[in-house]
C-alpha cells in the first residue's frame, strides 16, 4: 500500500515493467523502423530550417554543414517583409471562408439528409458522394473560365467559394452518418416539449455533433491552406497570393539567393505544424474515421 | 438538456393528438416541411451543382471547338480535339507517367507502409510523439514539400553528399534533369508526403481488429505469418481498399508537385495528365483542346471509380456513388 501511496503512476505494474526492457526480435526491428522513419521525416525538413541560418555562398561551399558562423538575415528580412505576412493573411482569409461556408452549409444539408425522409433524399446524398471522386483538379480549366465569366479572378472569394464547394462532399459524408447515429428519441423528447425541427437542429444536434464538426473543419481548413492549383489560376496579382502560390514565386524570383528560399520555405511549414499540433488528434482521427464512414 | 420534468410529459398525448390527420394543418406542414428542405439543402446544392457540376458539364461543351478563351466559341471541332489528345505523342506519355506511379504506389508504397504499421502496431515508447512526426509530411502543402526537396536534390546537393557520405557515390543521380530518372524521384517524393497517411490508416484498421483473433490463431499453432496472411489482412481489407482508391484517384491527379518541381520537364520527363492539362490548355490558350484533355483525365478517374466501386468496395462504403447496397 505504500508503495501506492509514494508511486501511484508506476506502482501498479512493476512486473510488467521489467518485462517490457527485454526486447523481442519484433520490437527490437520495431524501434530500428521507427527511429529510421522519424530520421526521413526529420531530417530534410531540419535540412531547410537549419540551411536558412547560412548565407547562400556558404551554401555553394557545401551542400551539407552547420552554418558557420550562424546568420538571423535571411529570417530577419522575409520576416520584415510586407510580401510574406500578406500570403500569411490571404490564405487565412480564404482558409476561413472556405471552411466556414463547406461547414454551415454542408451541417445544413446533412442534417436534412440524416433527419428528414424526402423522395430523393438517396438522390441527393448520392450526388454530393460522386464530388469525393473529383478533387479539384479535374475541373480547374472550366472553373478558371467560369470565374472569368463572373469576374471573380483575382478576388480572394473567387477561391473560397469553389474551394468551399469542392469541400462539401467530405463534408456532408462525415456528417451525415454521425447525425443519423444521434437516437431519435432525444428528437421526440424535443418535439414534445415543442421543439422545432429546425430548433432541434440548432439546439440540440448541433452541440452535439461538435466532434464531427471539428473534424470537417479541420479537413477543410487544410485543404484550402495547402491549394496551389485554383490560386495558380486565378490569382495574377501577387496582392492576391496565398502561403504556396507566394512560396513558389519566391523561389522564380529569388533563384539565385538558395538560402532566402530555404528560409522562406521553412518559415511557410510553421502555420501548418502549429496547426498540426493543435489539431492533430482531428486531423488523424477525421481522416481515418471518414474512411471507415 | 432535454427537459423530461413531469409537467411537460402531460403534453404528450396533446403532441401525438397534433400529427393526427388534420386536413389543412397538414398542407400547412407539407408546406413548412418543403421550405425548410429547401433552406437546408438549397445553399448546399447551389454550390456544389454551381462549382463543382456545372464547370465539369461546361468543359464537355468547350471541348467541342477550337477556342482560344476569347471571342465567340464559334469554331466548331467536333470530336477533333479528343482525337487530336489521343493522338497526342506527349498526351499519351502522360498517360503512362501516372499509371507508373499508380503502379509504384500500389507495388512498393502498399506493402512499405502495411509493413511499417504491423512493425509499429505494438507498445512502443515515444508511439504518439512517433505517430505525430510520420504525420508531418501530409500537413505540409506540396508547394513546401516540392521546394524542400528541390534543394534537397541540387546537383551535388543534400542528397548526392549523403550518397557519398555513405559510400554510395556512384548512385548519384541528375535527380530532377534525368529523364530517365525524373519520374522516379517525383514518385519517391510523393511517397514521402503520403506515406504517413497510409501509416496512420493502417494502424487505425489494425487497432480494430480484436487481438483475441490473432491469440486464437496462434494458439490453434498457426504462424505469425500465417496469423497476418490469414487473420489479419482479410480484415483489414475493407482499409486497404479504401487506400488502394485514394491512392490510385491521388496519381492520377498528380499536379502540385511535379508542376512547381518539373513543370513535367524535362523533356516531358514528368509530364502528368494534369500538367499537360494545365500547360496546353491555360498556358498555350488552347481552352477547347484544355477541356478535352480535362474530359478525358475526369473520364479516365470516372471509370476507374465505378468499376472499382462495383467490384471491390461495394462492401465497405455505405453504397456512396452505387447506392443502394444499404
Amino acid at each position: 500500500m505504500s508503495d501506492v501511496a509514494f508511486a501511484p503512476a508506476i506502482s501498479p505494474r512493476p512486473p510488467q515493467r521489467r518485462r517490457r526492457w527485454r526486447l523481442s526480435v519484433g520490437t527490437t526491428a520495431a524501434y530500428v523502423a521507427a527511429i529510421a522513419l522519424a530520421g526521413v521525416v526529420i531530417l530534410p525538413t531540419l535540412f531547410v530550417v537549419i540551411s536558412g541560418f547560412r548565407t547562400t555562398p556558404q551554401l555553394n561551399e557545401s551542400a551539407v554543414a552547420l552554418p558557420d558562423p550562424w546568420v538571423l538575415d535571411n529570417y530577419r528580412n522575409i520576416l520584415s517583409s510586407d510580401d510574406f505576412w500578406r500570403f500569411l493573411g490571404n490564405s487565412l482569409f480564404v482558409a476561413l471562408i472556405a471552411t466556414g461556408m463547406a461547414v454551415v452549409f454542408g451541417a445544413m444539408a446533412a442534417f436534412a439528409l440524416s433527419r428528414y425522409e424526402f423522395r430523393f433524399r438517396e438522390g441527393f446524398y448520392t450526388l454530393f458522394t460522386v464530388g469525393l471522386l473529383f478533387p479539384i483538379g479535374v475541373a480547374t480549366l472550366p472553373l478558371y473560365l467560369m470565374l472569368r465569366e463572373l469576374d471573380m479572378l483575382d478576388s480572394l472569394w473567387g477561391v473560397a467559394i469553389p474551394e468551399a464547394a469542392f469541400s462539401l462532399p467530405v463534408t456532408i459524408v462525415i456528417l451525415r452518418p454521425f447525425m443519423r447515429a444521434i437516437p431519435t428519441e432525444l428528437e421526440d423528447a424535443a418535439t414534445v416539449d415543442g421543439a422545432s425541427k429546425l430548433t432541434f437542429f440548432w439546439r440540440i444536434l448541433l452541440p452535439l455533433s461538435a466532434p464531427a464538426l471539428v473534424t470537417v473543419s479541420v479537413l477543410a481548413f487544410v485543404t484550402s491552406w495547402n491549394a496551389y492549383l485554383l490560386p495558380f489560376l486565378v490569382f495574377t496579382d501577387v496582392n492576391n497570393y496565398t502561403l504556396p502560390l507566394g512560396l513558389a514565386s519566391f523561389r522564380g524570383q529569388y533563384s539565385e539567393d538558395t538560402a532566402a528560399i530555404l528560409a522562406f520555405t521553412s518559415l511557410s511549414m510553421i502555420p501548418a505544424l502549429l496547426f498540426f499540433v493543435f489539431a492533430q488528434r482531428r486531423i488523424v482521427g477525421g481522416l481515418t474515421g471518414a474512411v471507415k464512414g | 438538456m432535454v427537459s423530461t420534468s413531469p409537467d411537460r410529459v402531460t403534453d404528450l398525448p396533446q403532441a401525438l393528438a397534433g400529427r393526427a390527420p388534420a386536413r389543412p394543418a397538414r398542407r400547412r406542414g407539407v408546406l413548412r416541411r418543403r421550405l425548410e428542405l429547401s433552406f437546408l439543402i438549397g445553399p448546399a446544392l447551389l454550390l456544389f451543382v454551381g462549382f463543382v457540376l456545372v464547370p465539369i458539364g461546361v468543359a464537355v461543351y468547350y471541348s467541342l471547338f477550337d477556342w482560344n478563351g476569347f471571342g465567340p466559341i464559334d469554331d466548331f471541332a467536333g470530336l477533333r480535339n479528343y482525337r487530336t489528345a489521343l493522338t497526342d505523342d506527349t498526351f499519351l506519355e502522360s498517360i503512362q507517367h501516372n499509371l507508373v506511379i499508380v503502379g509504384l504506389s500500389l507495388v512498393l508504397q502498399l506493402p512499405l507502409s502495411l509493413g511499417i504499421a504491423f512493425l509499429l502496431n505494438r507498445r512502443l515508447r515515444g508511439q504518439t510523439l512517433l505517430r505525430l512526426i510520420v504525420f508531418i509530411p501530409y500537413v505540409l502543402s506540396e508547394a513546401v514539400t516540392a521546394l524542400v526537396w528541390l534543394a534537397l536534390l541540387q546537383p551535388n546537393g543534400a542528397a548526392d553528399q549523403t550518397l557519398e557520405a555513405l559510400g554510395l557515390g556512384g548512385l548519384t543521380q541528375l535527380w530532377l534533369a534525368d529523364r530517365d530518372i525524373v519520374l522516379y524521384t517525383i514518385f519517391v517524393v510523393a511517397t514521402w508526403k503520403y506515406i504517413g497517411f497510409g501509416i496512420i490508416l493502417f494502424l487505425a484498421g489494425l487497432a480494430g481488429i480484436p487481438k483475441e483473433l490473432r491469440e486464437a490463431a496462434a494458439l490453434d499453432g498457426a504462424s505469425s505469418w500465417q496469423t497476418v496472411r490469414h487473420v489479419v489482412l482479410p480484415l483489414l481489407g475493407p482499409t486497404i481498399r479504401i487506400w488502394i482508391f485514394l491512392s490510385v484517384i491521388g496519381s492520377l491527379q498528380l499536379f502540385d508537385l511535379v508542376w512547381i518541381m518539373t513543370e513535367g520537364g524535362p523533356a516531358n520527363g514528368s509530364e502528368m495528365m494534369a500538367t499537360y492539362l494545365i500547360d496546353e490548355g491555360f498556358r498555350r490558350y488552347r481552352f477547347g483542346y484544355g477541356s478535352a484533355v480535362a474530359v478525358i483525365l475526369f473520364t479516365i478517374c470516372f471509370i476507374f471509380a465505378l468499376l472499382y466501386q462495383r467490384f471491390a468496395l461495394r462492401r465497405d462504403m455505405d453504397g456512396a456513388v452505387t447506392g443502394g447496397s444499404r
